[in-house]
């Protein structure tokens, strides 16, 4: 256990302890004063928060009011009602279902495999020894800066000749592949963190790499690899360019790519079931956030500096 | 022991997936599209050897010279506005909120995991609902400001983005910054303190340059994202009006799905994928530099 939270730090960013703030002298001030100093704090603060705030809560009002009410009333005026309407005609003609499991169907596949990938490949490049593996790391890791679409016409052409167009295998393939860098990157980080005695104590006892890869390798990694999982899990989950390249039906569309069409096709009548479409997005996004904000925090940024 | 590290089956077990799949889906696409850029053409229709013509033909396209200005505009100032207010917001976390920011932080962090696409509908409506003004004018309105139609113009819909973006991102750009100041030593404070320096001057004299290096890891970052912009400005006016907010991106998107000429969309690829190298690069080299100075 110890070792692995100290297999996070190096990479990780944020240290827990926040010495920086903590440990400064307290300021003596008189009551009055204080607080009129803190004044232009609190209101710049307070006006953050509600900059951050007011335009989702706008939002989810907004998707429970009726066409008339976003064109007859003020933009500001509560609904009328509080009806699920929008959300079921989101969720069913707006093809919301559908696409929620399209984006599920190519996220989860995705990960898995960068994640197996990943994480092998930068184990055999950072514990094990051998010739040219810098080399090739190098080669995973300048993949980080290669924009997609530098990749995208071969690989829409391939795709489309080997007929794979029609299923959700290129968006699969694609993001596994476009992950990878920053996987290997980020893994190879974190194994550098753990003491190379570990692995040789292991081999001592008879097991070999491979073993010793999937018995003490990846348990000791299973922090870094929750944090790499979520930052990849959003980079996935929000991407737009290669879905909209490699979907070719309607069917197929994941939930950008869905969100995208429903404003076209009914952006300029029928605003509560857009409202509603993204509505469950951001609110669901929100449940995902507040179980997992500390995590994402940390997973992100530390994701981002190595990018 | 060195022999089981370098046991070359293990290697190539391990490592062999992810390198053939790298290869193939990766590297191989990357120098393909390297070599479509000297052709013209597609598929269907056939490839013509073009020679540098196509990057000739860019240079002297002003669509695609309008593209490189707005990618490089909206980049600039995008970035420029990531890491101020970023900064600004971290200072604020470490120095006037402290313990307490907590709350804050993870407030204004939350649009960061947002899709794209949703909060560019978000903004869309935020500045105009159909023929309505939405609140932002409504808001103008109270301060007896006229309502702007927001989309119609190019100025209009580039101060969209980039207020959208801002709203977006500062607060990822603020956690960022966040651990970097964290990581600067109580004592080294506590001492500049003592010479009597407060406030902007201890930001200016201690603060900044021993955060220099989370900054300048911010500024790459931050400049590398905003250069392939896309699904924001697609989502929120489809680059328009006109082709008044397409980035490089886009027209290369557009160049190679709605013209089908796959060898110029190469080529605007490759010009996007030079200058991230050469941003990346720049700073890269400065901030060596000023390492080693110190």
């Amino acid at each position: 256990m110890a070792i692995d939270t100290a297999a996070l730090r190096p990479a990780a960013g944020i240290p827990s302890t926040n010495g920086l703030a903590s440990r400064r002298p307290p300021r003596r001030a008189g009551g009055g004063r204080r607080m009129l100093r803190k004044l232009p704090v609190r209101i710049l603060i307070t006006l953050l928060v509600v900059v951050e705030v007011y335009p989702i809560v706008w939002l989810v009002l907004g998707s429970f009011k009726t066409q008339n009410e976003f064109f007859a009333k003020p933009t500001w005026a509560l609904p009328e009602s509080f009806s699920f309407d929008n959300y079921v005609a989101a969720w069913t003609t707006g093809n919301l279902a559908n696409n929620l499991l399209n984006s599920i169907l190519v996220t989860v596949p995705s990960l898995f495999f960068m994640i197996v990938l990943g994480v092998a490949a930068a184990y055999a490049l950072e514990v094990m020894v051998w010739k040219g593996r810098n080399t090739v790391l190098l080669a995973f890791v300048a993949g980080i800066m290669i924009p997609g679409q530098m990749i995208l016409v071969p690989l829409f052409t391939v795709y489309f000749r080997t007929g794979l167009t029609n299923s959700l295998w290129p968006l699969i393939i694609t993001y596994t592949v476009m992950g990878l860098p920053l996987t290997v990157f980020l893994m190879a980080a974190y194994f550098r963190a753990i003491p190379r005695e570990v692995f040789e104590a292991s081999t001592l006892d008879g097991a070999g790499m491979v073993k010793s890869f999937f018995l003490i390798g990846v348990p000791m990694m299973r922090n870094a690899i929750i944090t790499i999982a979520l930052v990849e899990f959003f980079s996935v989950w929000n991407d737009l360019l290669i879905a909209l390249t490699f979907t070719t039906k309607s069917e197929l569309a994941t939930v950008q790519v869905g969100l995208l069409n429903f404003s076209d096709e009914y952006g300029s009548t029928d605003y509560g079931p857009l409202f509603a479409a993204i509505s469950i997005n951001v609110v669901g996004m929100l449940v995902l956030y507040l179980f997992l904000n500390k995590q994402i925090m940390t997973g992100l940024a530390s994701g981002s500096l190595k990018g | 022991m060195q022999s089981v590290l370098g046991d070359k089956k293990a290697i190539l077990l391990l490592l062999g997936p992810a390198l053939l799949v790298y290869t193939l889906v990766k590297l191989v696409p990357v120098l393909w599209s390297l070599g479509l850029t000297f052709y013209t053409g597609n598929p269907l229709g056939g490839f013509e050897f073009a020679g540098v013509d196509n990057f000739v033909r860019f240079f002297q396209d002003p669509q695609a010279l309008e593209a490189l200005g707005f990618t490089i505009k909206y980049a600039l100032v995008l970035s420029v506005g990531q890491i101020l207010l970023g900064y600004g917001l971290a200072l604020m976390y470490v120095f006037v909120l402290r313990k307490a920011s907590t709350f804050v932080r993870t407030v204004v962090f939350f649009p960061t995991v947002l899709p794209t696409v949703a909060v560019a509908l978000l903004f869309k409506s935020l500045f105009a609902v159909g023929q309505q003004d939405g609140p932002v004018n409504a808001g103008l309105e109270v301060f007896g400001i006229p309502a702007v139609d927001w989309f119609s113009t190019g100025d209009g819909t580039f101060t969209v983005a980039i207020l959208m973006e801002l709203w977006r991102s500062m607060g990822f750009f603020a956690v960022l910054l966040y651990a970097g100041l964290l990581d600067i030593p109580e004592e080294t404070l506590e001492s500049a303190r003592l010479e009597g320096a407060t406030g902007l001057r201890l930001v200016r004299h201690i603060v900044l340059p021993l955060s220099l290096p989370v900054l300048l890891s911010s500024v790459i970052f931050s400049v590398n994202n905003t250069l392939k912009v896309f699904d924001t400005v697609l989502a929120l006016n489809n680059g328009g009006p006109g082709n008044e907010t397409t980035p490089l991106t886009l027209l290369m998107y557009r160049t190679v799905f709605n013209y089908s000429d796959y060898g110029y969309g190469s080529t605007i690829a490759f010009v996007l994928t030079i200058m991230c190298f050469l941003v990346t690069l720049f700073v890269f080299r400065s901030s060596r530099r000023d390492i080693t100075k110190n």
